[in-house]
């Protein structure tokens, strides 16, 4: 067996137990592995209406074939779970150094099961696995967790953790490894946290097998090479890391300030990869085998060293507060980082909070005894929130459930910025048509990541497309969307699409795993994941009315900027993006559908 | 001949050995080209070239007033 390891791990907390199972591997190589064989695992052995909070949810972490294997950016591992925020499939991605350790230890896929009675953590050390108990690290930090069991079973271990975030089920809470790496979305660390599962660490020091050792070792030259070559790849996200998007995106007019209330700001500059570069860089912050290295290490105004923000988290926490003070910005990413929550999440729903009290509908008298403000613009109160959210102390509370829940409680769901209770990330969709269809129709809720239309439609990668045009876009985006779940399948980092392209990644399976694809099927399992990630949707509950965006964006056009007076087009989109993916008008897979793409046992599957 | 007066926004590795924002008076009839060439940018090194926040291309004749952004090639997400 190439590329896989051949081995699960089963953990039931409730009874304790540990199992290692052989790995389906058909199955695997059907659904790739990491989020597509993820999914496929969860779906075959949950029931979509669980709880997630409860014990018959289950939390799934899994490799792809090529995480660990000698091909650029194998750090990349998947965790899949249901998530409490959306009420959907949870798909988290996240890269560092622990995904590729779990597979020197021999192991594809972890599922945990059950819940804990008392904090726990599991430590894996190759083929020695063992539930322990986490008292002493029960409410710690990210860092200090880490440290601490580093410090326990030694510095080679890596750590994937919650912080107090994911212990007091924050919906916003993340599951981190590497001490700054995260699962981010989803609420995900919230699932870890109510069944009483603080850690896993992983020490590993076997290898992924490889079919032809030399093929790999050309193929992955020849890929590093080209990655390399790639004026984004190799040479604006190494020196910027991804904030350098801050000023392209501003310029054109996207970039949401104040809740989407606006999508220009002059003073954007000030938070923009540049000034971080200038400012606050220290280092480049790897992850494993990446040639590209986009994360950055940062040095705090107090002179903390931590890890620094990427885009995202510079929007939320920036533009969209309507703050432009960028040790703020990183202090509040570090926070995040410590506690264990999602930054886009966050940032998003200080943001929220900011509108309602603009509004009128938070009273002074209800944050007077927290003594913080939700004024637009103040840095200090968007750090003390962001504190409270990690703690759920005072309207902290009432915060860390995120925007939605926020906005709902005040009878006003219309300023919360979501998709399916999900913030939406840093791009206005009213001027990015392609874009808002990724947005409306992503599986996991507001999700710029599992199809990046801002590529063609601003980047101008792989090709320019007209951002504010319909024409094509519902068809471009599905092909995005396909190719996304190929890569976070493979274990591999979706920035390496600025460089490389589906051929590409063909060659790096074939190589590792055996001749087993060609573009035409790699693709097809793209596919085939994604439609399998909505029939869990569809069996959850979800309907066509959860494929919209937040009334704003599709009624209310910019009102200045460069893209002023527009608004995003769903009414033409979403029909054609349904048509594309071979789904009737209400967005179900049809039989001729499921049976193209090898998913004939889920006919009938949804009640029509 | 009336001047115009532009400003231009430099990004990324365009900053370096240059500044980052110019305001410039040029003559009626000039290109973004011309702009290009005074401030020493290879065109081909553009990537991206905005006109007013819209895309732009080299060889579009500049207006009074007009806001000319430039960036090398940079991605990200």
């Amino acid at each position: 067996m190439y590329g896989y390891c051949g081995r699960v791990i089963r953990i039931n907390l409730t009874e304790g137990s540990i199992k290692k199972e052989d790995l389906d591997l058909e199955k695997a190589k059907k659904y790739i592995g990491a989020r597509g064989l993820g999914v496929k695992t969860f779906i075959d052995e949950v029931d979509p209406k669980v709880d997630p909070f409860s014990e018959e949810n289950k939390f799934i972490i899994a490799g792809g074939p090529l995480t660990g294997a000698p091909v650029p950016t194998s750090g990349r591992y998947m965790v899949v779970t249901k998530s409490p925020l959306t009420g959907t499939i949870a798909i988290s991605n996240s890269g560092g150094k622990w995904g590729a350790e779990l597979k020197f230890a021999g192991y594809d896929m972890m599922i945990l099961e059950g819940r804990s009675e008392k904090p726990v953590y599991i430590n894996i050390d190759d083929d020695v696995v063992e539930i322990r108990d986490a008292a002493e690290i029960w409410g710690k930090v990210v860092s200090e967790t880490t440290d601490y069991l580093r410090e326990m079973h030694g510095d080679k271990s890596k750590v994937l953790c919650i912080g107090p975030g994911g212990e007091n089920l924050s919906l916003m809470a993340a599951v981190m490894n590497d001490v700054d790496r995260a699962a981010g979305r989803g609420g995900v660390g919230a699932v870890l946290g109510s069944k009483n599962l603080k850690a896993v660490v992983v020490r590993g020091t076997g290898k992924v097998a490889l079919s032809d050792e030399d093929k790999t070792k050309k193929v992955s030259s020849d890929k590093t090479g080209i990655l390399m070559k790639d004026p984004v790849a190799g040479g604006g996200l190494p020196t910027y890391g991804s904030a350098v998007l801050v000023n392209i995106i501003n310029e054109n007019g996207v970039l949401p300030v104040r809740n989407f209330q606006e999508s220009y700001t002059d003073q954007a500059d000030k938070i923009s990869g540049e000034a971080l570069t200038e400012k606050y860089l220290v280092k480049k912050n790897p992850c494993y085998r990446c040639p590209i290295a986009c994360g950055r290490w940062v040095k705090l105004e107090d002179g903390t060293e931590c890890g620094g923000p990427e885009y995202e988290s510079i929007w939320s926490f920036g533009a969209d507060c309507d703050i432009y003070d960028l040790n703020a910005v990183d202090v509040a990413n570090m926070l995040c980082n410590e506690y264990g929550l999602d930054t886009i999440s966050v940032g998003a729903t200080i943001a929220a909070a900011m509108e309602l009290y603009q509004r009128g509908y938070i009273k002074d008298e209800e944050i007077k005894a927290d003594g913080v403000s939700l004024n637009w613009g103040d840095a200090a109160a968007m750090v003390a929130w962001t504190k409270k959210i990690g703690l759920r102390e005072g309207f902290g509370d009432k915060m860390a459930d995120g925007s939605y829940r926020l906005c709902d409680s005040y009878g006003a769901p219309e300023y919360s910025m979501t998709v399916k209770k999900q913030e939406l990330p840093a791009y206005d969709p009213r001027a990015v048509q392609g874009h808002g269809i990724t947005y409306a129709v992503n599986n996991r809720g507001g999700c710029h990541i599992k199809g990046y239309m801002i590529s063609p439609e601003i980047l101008g990668y792989p090709e320019k497309l007209d951002r504010f045009a319909d024409e094509g876009k519902a068809a471009y985006a599905k092909v995005f969307h396909d190719l996304t779940a190929v890569i976070d399948s493979l274990g591999l980092c979706i920035f390496t699409t600025f460089g490389l392209g589906l051929p590409d990644y063909v060659d790096m399976y074939n190589a590792v795993v055996g001749e087993e694809h060609d573009n035409e099927s790699l693709l097809r399992a793209g596919d085939r994941i994604w439609t399998l990630e909505k029939l869990f949707n569809l069996k959850a509950g979800l309907t066509k009315a959860d494929d919209t965006l937040p009334k704003r964006l599709l009624e209310e056009p910019i009102p200045d900027g460069p893209s002023k007076d527009n608004v995003h087009h769903l009414d033409v989109l979403l029909p054609e993006y349904y048509s594309v993916r071979g789904w009737d008008e209400n967005g179900l897979p049809t039989d001729e559908t499921l049976r193209n793409l090898g998913l004939e046992e889920y006919i009938g599957y949804i009640e029509k | 001949m009336i001047d115009l007066k532009v400003e231009v926004r430099l990004f990324a590795t365009f900053r370096e050995g240059r500044e980052k924002k110019y305001f410039l008076d040029m003559p009626e009839g000039s290109k973004i080209l011309d702009i290009l060439d005074m401030l020493k940018i290879n065109a081909d090194e553009v990537s991206i070239l905005l006109l007013n926040g819209r895309d732009g291309d080299a060889m579009r004749t500049i207006n009074d007033s007009d806001v000319v952004a430039v960036f090398p090639p940079v991605g990200g997400g």
